[in-house]
């Protein structure tokens, strides 16, 4: 697939906002629970609002991927049968919850964290959505895994966690330190499952090949013409053209970019203590996400472009 | 507008919601929509000549499909057929008549635009001065027309014998091999009989003629289980569905067939009957090597003359009676082996004799080491070419009369056949190799029978025909004065060549001449270089009509263009005057004084005609007409009516009335009007002739005859009796009806030439003897000697005879892909979307020996010049050659495309490694053509191949300027 | 159920493109129009397309196969591309069985050209909504044209008549009988899509059979021997 940026900012945008939100609210029990000292309510609303923030950057990301915006609002018609119009349902949802939830915190209403708890839902349901919509295309064979679904929940957690701790600096050293904490863990257990969807899609054989294409028991067939010479639709959208060098540095640069750089800046700053490392630690990961997320896209096969290989 | 111009910015805002529920009419091509409206013409995005209905609404083309009540296409379009509507909408239109700039160099491309007055009076002017002192200085040469018969008229009247069309490029040698032997060819003129064949084999590219009635037949053969086999160096086109695909070296068919020929008269799998009856295989030659008559057929002193031009009075040897009889004396066989002695002893042996001699050491060994088949795959052919037309016998009950008396009650056939056409045509031996092909389908007795080859009329026609005489003397060019005989004609002997008393040609082309004798379609690809030489002589003005002589026509492209933008010392062009006629903005546009723009298809009336091209189909005469659908865009003014125009104001007598007023107001009434001879009845148009339309192929001018055609689909077909539409080459009852209809000057039998008794009076005269007067300059006496063999015989080609081959190993041939397939205007929006540039096509191991990768750059190279392009792998292309699809690449900025567009920057053109002359030897020049019928050797450069450097530009070379725009003139 | 479908016949597809600008040009006037072009006289030329004919070789030199292979919308009866359709712009007619786009509602996420696995549906980069085949459903039910033109586009203009239309569920339709006979398949069948267009492969047709009525007489014998004395022949 040619990745698209659009759906890159979307889907990277949103998972930090989502991770965000669950950190806030985990906060907000941990402290009613008593496992943590209060909190300034200011840090939820912030929190709320940086969130907010990236789910509208998100959102305003996914209307650039659109042909005609203007008829966004149509997307919500089909949710008996498309995880896209689900997302297209929930996300503004749980966008609003969001806003609720901050509301709810500035204005010290009791019901903030029957809110919480609702957003919190809606988070976990966008996080579906948005990876069934891939993982939903079974001949995409790379997304097609519940681990896409993983993926998408541990990333956008740890990096959601880790803008969380970030935040956190402001108010309370202790509070940035555990969530470090947490977002260490995340981020940990993210590379592990992300590395077992790499590690699963380097074994994938493609189900289907040139001869299932176009019906021919043959092992030698070759594609000489395919109809256009000077590109199309098949060829734009389905193809990044880079090459394999370029692919593989960007899985490099995703697996030191997302894990093992911020991983180190987090262990620097809980050794050093020194918080102002963890807002470079997340905007590392953030930067990784968005290669990671490139990567997601342009390492899946589309059966199509068995039809587009050749011109003459 | 609905059809949107290609990338116009528009929106429609339409939905599928909006569309029709099942049953529910729909919004669009609707009759009630009052100005919408469906007219039927001929389309003209090929040389196929489709019938098409054209949907038009508020002045513009909507829709054009192909017309299900026409008997071409039967309702099929092809891809250039149905992208019509893009050429009325391409920016390359020439809209109105355009003079260079004063100053500006040819090629540059510079023009302002001119009335159609200034532009005519311009022409009129400079043609009048050369029609009273030299009309032999000027020469119109055309393209890829189908108004022969009209231009042809045109250059007689003016009285230039520098007169062709495209035909000595294209495949004169399929006319000529075939009409020479057989009396009729392929190309329009004949074809497979698809229908009732069982076994179907085609040589070489064969796709671009009559293409869509060939697509139908070879689908439905398929479809009823023929099998059909191919024998082409590449594998694409037709070769794609063929069941067999037996790749050869390219120009080496003549060897195969040969050996073909060799296995089926060893096996004796030919059909004897038919070659006693209806070929010369049983006619005696004179074989006494001191006489006069040395290769010459023997006939009895008392000729009975059926034709004038053709004794036939050739003796049999009577196996029966033992002795010499005149051929077809009823109760006599011939025999067709052996070797006997006249009464005053003069040796002689039957036609077949020589063959079979000729044929003895054409061996499938001998051709296997020449073609690269195997001998087995080749003796496996013959076998089961042989039997399928031995055992597999049609039989339709068709009673006939044949032309020595003789009835039959039936029409026999022997499923087998054959089609070739360019693959086969456009080599250097390419006429002797169709006549092999001509001799091979007559052994198998497979012309004009059921499931064989059937003619087309008005073919079949004697061989040669008799029906155009080409002139013979200087003396037939006179200032204000018509030509003494048509430009072009079908010589029969050394005396009708068009030759000086010295031997040198009267042509610019030099057709008709000692050098190629027999170019009956000219050879427009030495013009400019002839001309641009003063080589026979220099002439004043060239005019061309739709002709890219500065791109994919000429042979030498970078040397056409250099040649045409060359001055003499006083500062003249070498060649003074050049006008050209074309639709578009074409490469060769820009080197022209005076542009003339033409009108598209869908703009004008046109006629298929049986003077000339028609459109016949096996069971009768058929022509067709194009009538306009929308207004000529512009300026823009049918070369047709030009011509008429140019005709009238030159005061031709042909165009003029007694009194010195013009005859015809325009094309249309002269179309009508016209007959070839005063009141003869034949016209350019067979269909509704007569006061009321009532009569057919020959009748008086009939005043609504074009509206006739409009009513009927512009197509006029008389469908023939069962009886006239078979065996027509010895059919009586054909023969009398076609000379009433003037399809045929006599109605002689036409005896299929195993022997060619033509060829033999050539050598005759090379050896200084024969019935001919004439005798070839001694510079030609080798030459004609060795080539004007009456029997076939194969030689490499002759560019291959004058290459190091070992430095240029391999084969490069072109043809053109379907969807661009003689098309004219192949910048065509929705068609360069298919093909934008093209590559060359390399068998994987010949390009990996030199390191070229798939679509890498690479150099290929022969004697003449080299071009940069990218590779494509093809397991489809024998190992030896190497081929590109042709004129898809373009000049930069040619055909108004942008100067960065695909065509001139990734596509290439092959012409610039062939050359359109030989290499000089000891002296003599030659054209690289065939030397007999002056067709262009283009299928026989060769070149190698290397990889182009990392570091090397990744854009297509040679590379030329961009002109200026010209097509600007838009009004 | 009616399911319309093509049935292309790889036997005799010849590689013409005409289906493939017929249908562009029907289809740029017809009710689905235009299919609009970028770059139609400058460099990488390009547009929108319903239906393109590709090109293989299949094999070695010189076993080498050289196979047409037009590709269109294939209306699969269980078609991907229409369930993941956030708007209900792509859909199935339950008449008819054509896989269709409404333009109106396509938002041109492109989410449905994702989903389909054959490269079918390309986006119109002129009006940004999905563009697909729509098996000419503006001509196929229009009584003012004469019945027997009632088809698709590419059909009516196919030379080769390598195009077959009709309705896959009438077991005794052209196209049933022509997909039992000559043992029609669809084309990745692993995804179970179910493709109402299907192909006819290359049949295989070996050399006609000799003998089976030879001629009479050998025509060698007529003559006799090839090469009689000289001077038995000169006798008379």
């Amino acid at each position: 697939m040619n990745p698209a940026w659009s759906v890159i900012f979307l889907t990277t945008l949103i998972g930090a906002g989502q991770g965000l939100f669950m950190a806030l609210f985990g906060v907000d029990i941990a402290v009613r629970l008593g496992a943590l000292a209060v909190v300034p309510a200011q840090y939820f609303v912030t929190g709320s609002a940086v969130s907010f923030a990236l789910l509208i950057g998100g959102l305003a990301a996914s209307f650039l991927h659109l042909g005609h915006p203007e008829r966004a609002w149509r997307a919500m018609a089909m949710w008996r049968t498309s995880w896209l119009s689900r997302e297209v349902i929930v996300l503004p949802a749980f966008m609003a919850a969001v806003a609720a939830y901050g509301y709810a915190q500035a204005t010290n209403l009791s019901c903030a964290v029957w809110i919480g708890a609702a957003g919190v839902l809606l988070c976990l349901a966008l996080f579906l959505c948005t990876a069934m919509i891939y993982i939903c295309l079974k001949f995409l064979q790379e997304w097609h895994t519940p681990l896409t679904f993983v993926n998408f929940l541990l990333l956008g957690t740890a990096s959601g966690v880790l803008l969380a701790a970030v935040l956190a600096t402001a108010v309370s050293s202790a509070l940035a330190v555990a969530l470090a904490v947490i977002a260490g863990f995340a981020t940990a257990l993210a590379a592990l499952t992300r590395g077992l969807s790499l590690l699963r899609n380097a074994q994938l054989r493609p189900k289907s090949t040139l001869q299932s294409a176009v019906g021919i028991a043959h092992p030698k067939i070759a594609q000489k013409a395919q109809g256009a010479m000077g590109g199309s639709f098949n060829t734009r959208e389905f193809f990044h053209g880079r090459t394999v060098a370029v692919v593989c540095a960007v899985k490099w640069i995703f697996l030191l970019g997302v894990f093992a750089v911020p991983l180190v800046l987090i262990g620097v700053t809980l050794a050093s203590g020194a918080l102002q490392w963890l807002a470079i630690a997340f905007g590392v990961q953030y930067a990784g996400l968005l290669a990671e997320r490139w990567f997601f896209f342009a390492q899946a096969r589309h059966p199509q472009n068995l039809y587009y290989q050749a011109i003459s | 507008m609905l059809i949107a111009s290609a990338g116009e910015k528009i929106l429609f805002p339409t939905s599928l919601r909006a569309l029709p529920q099942v049953n529910q009419p729909i919004p669009g091509f609707q009759a009630s929509d009052g100005a919408t409206e469906v007219k039927t013409t001929t389309c003209y995005m090929c040389a196929c000549r489709c019938g098409i209905r054209v949907t038009v609404r508020d002045g513009e083309v909507r829709y054009i499909d192909g017309n299900p009540a026409h008997p071409l296409n039967k309702g099929v379009i092809c891809a250039k057929g149905a992208a019509g509507i893009m050429k009325q909408n391409s920016p390359a239109r020439l809209t109105r008549p355009l003079k260079r700039k004063a100053g500006s160099e040819r090629g540059a491309g510079e023009f302002e635009p001119i009335s159609w007055d200034e532009a005519l009076a311009t022409i009129e002017q400079r043609l009048a001065k050369l029609r009273s002192t030299d009309p032999k200085k000027f020469a119109l040469f055309t393209g890829r027309d189908q108004m022969q018969a009209l231009t042809g008229l045109f250059a007689r009247q003016f009285g230039t014998p520098n007169y062709a069309a495209h035909g000595g490029f294209c495949s004169v040698n399929m006319a000529a091999g075939m009409i020479y032997t057989i009396g009729g060819s392929f190309w329009e003129f004949g074809g497979p009989d698809l229908d009732r064949a069982k076994l179907f084999v085609m040589l070489g590219t064969a796709e671009d003629h009559h293409s869509n009635p060939l697509k139908i037949a070879i689908s439905k053969f398929k479809r009823d289980g023929g099998r059909f086999i191919s024998i082409n160096p590449v594998r694409t086109g037709y070769s794609a569905v063929a069941d067999e695909w037996v790749p050869i070296k390219p120009g080496t068919d003549g060897a195969l067939l040969m050996a073909l020929c060799h296995e089926l008269v060893r096996e004796g799998l030919y059909d004897r009957d038919f070659l006693a009856r209806y070929t010369n295989a049983g006619y005696l030659v004179n074989l006494d090597a001191a006489s006069n008559e040395f290769g010459l057929m023997v006939c009895d002193a008392e000729d009975v003359v059926k034709n004038p031009f053709r004794r036939h009075s050739q003796l049999w040897w009577d196996r029966h009676s033992k002795r010499t009889v005149v051929n077809h004396t009823e109760g006599a066989d011939p025999a067709l082996t052996g070797e006997y002695r006249l009464a005053d002893g003069t040796p002689v042996k039957p036609a077949f004799e020589l063959l079979r001699e000729r044929l003895r050491d054409s061996t499938p060994e001998w051709a296997a080491a020449i073609t690269g088949i195997p001998a087995e795959k080749i003796r496996g052919l013959a076998r089961e070419i042989g039997i399928a037309a031995r055992d597999h016998k049609i039989t339709l009950p068709i009673a006939w009369t044949d032309s020595w008396g003789r009835k039959h009650d039936s029409v026999t056939g022997n499923p087998v056949a054959f089609h070739a056409m360019r693959g086969l045509a456009a080599h250097s031996n390419g006429f002797q190799t169709v006549r092999t092909l001509s001799i091979l389908m007559s052994l198998l007795g497979t012309i004009d029978r059921p499931g064989g080859f059937r003619h087309k009329a008005p073919f079949p026609r004697s061989t040669p025909p008799v029906y155009a005489r080409n002139p013979n003397k200087p003396e037939a060019v006179k200032p204000d004065m018509p030509l003494d005989g048509a430009a072009l004609g079908f010589p029969g002997r050394p005396d009708d060549l068009f030759v000086n008393a010295d031997g040198s040609p009267v042509r610019i082309d030099k057709a008709f001449s000692w050098e190629y004798p027999l170019a009956i379609h000219g050879m427009m690809h030495n013009v400019i270089t002839n001309a641009w030489r003063g080589d026979p002589y220099p002439i004043d003005t060239l005019m061309l009509f739709m002709a890219n002589m500065a791109w994919n026509s000429s042979m030498n492209t970078s040397e056409a263009r250099r040649m045409l933008n060359d001055k003499n010392a006083d500062g003249e062009y070498k060649i003074p005057f050049l006008i050209v006629c074309d639709a578009f903005e074409s490469e060769t546009t820009a080197f022209a004084d005076l542009i003339l723009p033409d009108t598209t298809y869908l703009e004008r009336y046109d006629t298929m005609s049986m003077l000339d091209r028609p459109i016949s189909e096996f069971d009768g005469p058929c022509d067709s007409v194009r009538v306009p659908v929308v207004e000529p865009k512009g300026e823009c003014r049918p070369f047709q009516e030009v011509i008429v125009e140019l005709a009238s104001r030159l005061k031709f007598p042909a165009f003029t009335k007694p009194d010195g007023t013009r005859k015809f107001t325009g094309y249309k009434d002269f179309i009508v009007n016209f007959e070839t001879e005063p009141g003869s009845g034949q016209g350019f148009l067979i269909g509704w002739r007569g006061k009321d339309g009532s009569k057919s192929l020959v009748g008086e001018p009939n005043p609504d005859q074009w509206e006739m055609y409009a009513k009927n689909n512009c197509v006029y077909h008389h469908k023939m009796p069962e009886e006239h539409q078979w065996m027509r080459n010895w059919n009586q009852g054909y023969h009398e009806w076609a000379q009433k209809m003037k399809l045929r000057k006599f109605p002689d039998p036409v005896v299929i030439q195993i022997y060619c008794e033509v060829l033999q009076k050539f050598r005759l005269a090379a050896e200084g003897r024969g019935p001919d007067t004439r005798r070839p300059p001694e510079a030609q006496r080798e030459r004609v000697h060795k080539y004007f063999d009456p029997l076939p015989f194969y030689y490499a080609p002759l560019e291959a005879q004058a290459t190091d081959l070992e430095t240029y190993p391999l084969n490069a041939v072109t043809q053109r892909p379907m969807a661009m397939y003689h098309s004219w205007d192949s910048q065509n929006a929705w068609l360069r979307q298919i093909h934008s540039h093209n590559y060359l096509y390399v068998n994987p191991r010949t390009a990996g020996a030199q390191g070229i990768t798939d679509g890498g750059w690479m150099w290929v190279e022969s004697m003449h010049g080299k071009v940069r392009c990218m590779c494509r792998y093809s397991e489809a292309v024998e190992p030896g050659t190497v081929w590109t699809w042709n004129a898809i690449g373009k000049s930069k900025g040619a055909w108004a495309l942008s100067a960065d567009a695909n065509e001139s920057q990734r596509g290439f053109l092959l012409n610039h490694l062939i050359s359109e002359e030989l290499p000089l030897q000891d002296g003599a020049r030659y054209s690289n053509s065939d030397p007999i019928t002056g067709q262009a050797g283009w299928y026989d450069v060769r070149v190698n191949i290397r990889a182009a450097l990392a570091d090397e530009a990744e854009v297509a070379m040679p590379q030329f300027t961009a002109p200026a725009r010209t097509a600007g003139g838009a009004s | 159920m009616t399911q319309l479908a093509l049935v292309i016949d790889l036997n005799v597809c010849v590689g013409c493109h005409a289906c493939a600008t017929s249908c562009k040009e029907w289809n740029s006037g017809g009710g689905a129009g235009p299919l609009t072009d970028q770059n139609p006289y400058g460099k990488d030329p390009s547009g929108t397309f319903f239906n393109r004919v590709q090109t293989y070789e299949v094999g070695e030199f010189p076993a080498t196969e050289t196979v047409h292979f037009p590709k269109s919308c294939l209306h699969c009866e269980d078609p991907p591309c229409v369930p993941v359709c956030p708007t209900g712009a792509s859909y199935k007619r339950a008449e008819d069985g054509i896989v269709l786009v409404d333009y109106d509602k396509c938002i041109g996420c492109k989410y449905c050209a994702w989903a389909c696995p054959y490269g079918a549906r390309e986006i119109d980069e002129q009006q940004q909504v999905m563009k697909k085949c729509t098996l000419c459903v503006d001509r196929i039910y229009d009584t003012q044209l004469p019945e027997s033109e009632r088809k698709p586009a590419c059909v009516m203009a196919c030379p080769t008549n390598a195009r077959l239309f009709g309705d896959v569920h009438d077991p005794e339709s052209n196209v049933s009988l022509a997909i039992r006979e000559r043992g029609g398949y669809a084309l990745m069948p692993e995804w179970e899509t179910k493709p109402a267009n299907q192909y006819l492969p290359r049949k295989p047709n070996p050399a006609v059979a000799a003998g089976s009525n030879p001629a009479p007489v050998d025509p060698r014998s007529i003559d006799g021997a090839y090469t009689p004395a000289p001077s038995s022949a000169a006798k008379s």
